[in-house]
């Protein structure tokens, strides 16, 4: 498996602090490799908060996550997956100076990041819609062009309606997930009476390690033409927490496309046909990374039971 | 420089890098898949265990671990220890802090 022997690190530039060019390489990836520890700190603190979130308000994760699209997050979770074979591959590529194949394979390891963030947009795009936004400003309500069209009550949904007022919903669906339409109309029809309500009831409302009771019998599962649940006080900490988790993940995949950027310009300029694949390996080290970071907040945002 | 001293430098082969892939989307249907079926406590820990399978997989293959000087491991595992200290320690304050934690003692709550 090993193919040690085909590489030629004889004739590679070497800086003059280094002994040779193996020493070189593998100084640059040791420090790859703490900058990477430094990475899973850096989103360590918003994991803390997710968890110790997680432990004394449950029910507000439960709540929160009917509101994000499983499907997405997991279209989402295979693209990455599938940018991070392409990266891998982009790493052999190079070390084989293999340059039109490393080249195809920095380009498709940036097709998928723009994918991701493609999704990502009509993801956060919907949330904004609807007002689901972080801390003070989480205001749920359904959107201005919308709103003359999805102003049906609950009954009407339940007694099946005309069927012009049907098609009106489901072409909501489409914007975010079923449970988002739904739920509007009832949040819409309950707001201006209920938000003192819930202001007195805040401080009475145990933050409870087993949650309110009968959050978790209330219309689960297969009931979807049911309201779903109670909004619980601090639903906004939810989408706080999302925002701040995906963006910074976000944030990490724009980076991310900088660099294949930059590494598919140094392929161009005839950079790798030395044979000086450090770079593309480093850059491929770190998406790995963002990858593996998805692969849980995929699983803690989107597939919460 | 003779090739010997390349010994921690691993190109993984095609069919290696394919074989992760089809693990790793197979791991996803099963998060997927595993999140639809209740099991009460047990559902993030099964979803955590399958999360962090997919994780040592791209570890050990795409990003070389299993190839790769151990120093370099060891410097990757340390982050995740600190953050199991950090998220351990951050848990067992919070628990100090339930409002249930004496049985019929909650002056937190007002009556």
């Amino acid at each position: 498996m090993t193919e040690n022997a085909h590489l030629e690190t004889d004739g590679l530039a070497v800086d003059h602090h280094f002994e040779n060019a193996d020493q070189q390489y593998q100084s640059a990836k040791l420090g790859m490799w703490v900058f990477l520890a430094t990475e899973i700190l850096f989103f360590g603190g918003l994991f803390v908060a997710y968890s110790v979130y997680r432990l004394n308000h449950p029910e507000v994760f439960i709540f929160g996550h009917h509101f994000l699209d499983k499907s997405l997050g997991a279209l989402n979770t295979v693209i990455l997956i599938c940018s991070s074979l392409t990266a891998a591959w982009a790493v052999r590529a190079a070390q084989l100076k293999q340059i039109r194949m490393l080249k195809g394979m920095l380009l498709l390891t940036m097709l998928f990041a723009f994918g991701f963030l493609g999704v990502k947009a009509v993801e956060y795009n919907s949330k904004w819609k609807h007002g689901l936004l972080w801390a003070r400003e989480y205001h749920p309500h359904v959107d201005h062009e919308e709103a003359s069209e999805i102003l049906i009550t609950k009954e009407d949904f339940e007694t099946g309606a005309e069927e012009g007022v049907v098609e009106d919903v489901t072409a909501l669906q489409k914007v975010g997930d079923g449970v988002l339409a739904e739920t509007e109309t009832v949040l819409i029809e309950e707001a201006p009476a209920a938000a003192p309500a819930a202001e007195a009831n805040r401080s009475t409302i145990a933050p409870a390690a087993e949650g309110p009771p009968g959050l978790a019998t209330q219309g689960t599962e297969e009931s979807s033409e049911k309201v779903i649940e109670v909004e619980p006080a601090n639903a906004q900490t939810f989408f706080s927490i999302y925002f701040l988790m995906t963006g910074l993940h976000g944030i990490h995949v724009l980076g991310g496309i900088g660099a294949f950027m930059w590494l598919y310009l140094s392929a161009r300029r005839g950079y790798f046909s030395t044979g000086h694949f450090t770079r593309v390996d480093m850059v491929a080290l770190y998406w790995h990374v963002v990858d593996l970071i998805w692969i849980y907040l995929f699983l803690l945002l989107y597939l919460i039971e | 420089m003779s090739a010997h001293e390349q010994s921690f430098v691993h190109i993984a082969s095609v069919r290696l890098l394919l074989i992760v892939w089809v693990a790793l989307i197979f791991g996803t249907w099963l998060t997927v898949s595993a999140s639809n079926v209740d099991l009460g406590f047990l559902n993030i820990w099964i979803g955590l265990a399958i999360a962090t399978g997919k994780a040592v997989l791209v570890a050990l293959y795409y990003m070389h671990l299993r190839w790769d000087k151990p120093f370099n491991a060891f410097v990757f595992l340390s982050a995740f220890f600190f953050l199991f200290l950090f998220i351990g320690f951050a848990m067992m304050d919070t628990a100090q802090y339930q409002i249930d934690l004496i049985p019929g003692y909650s002056p937190g709550m007002g009556g």
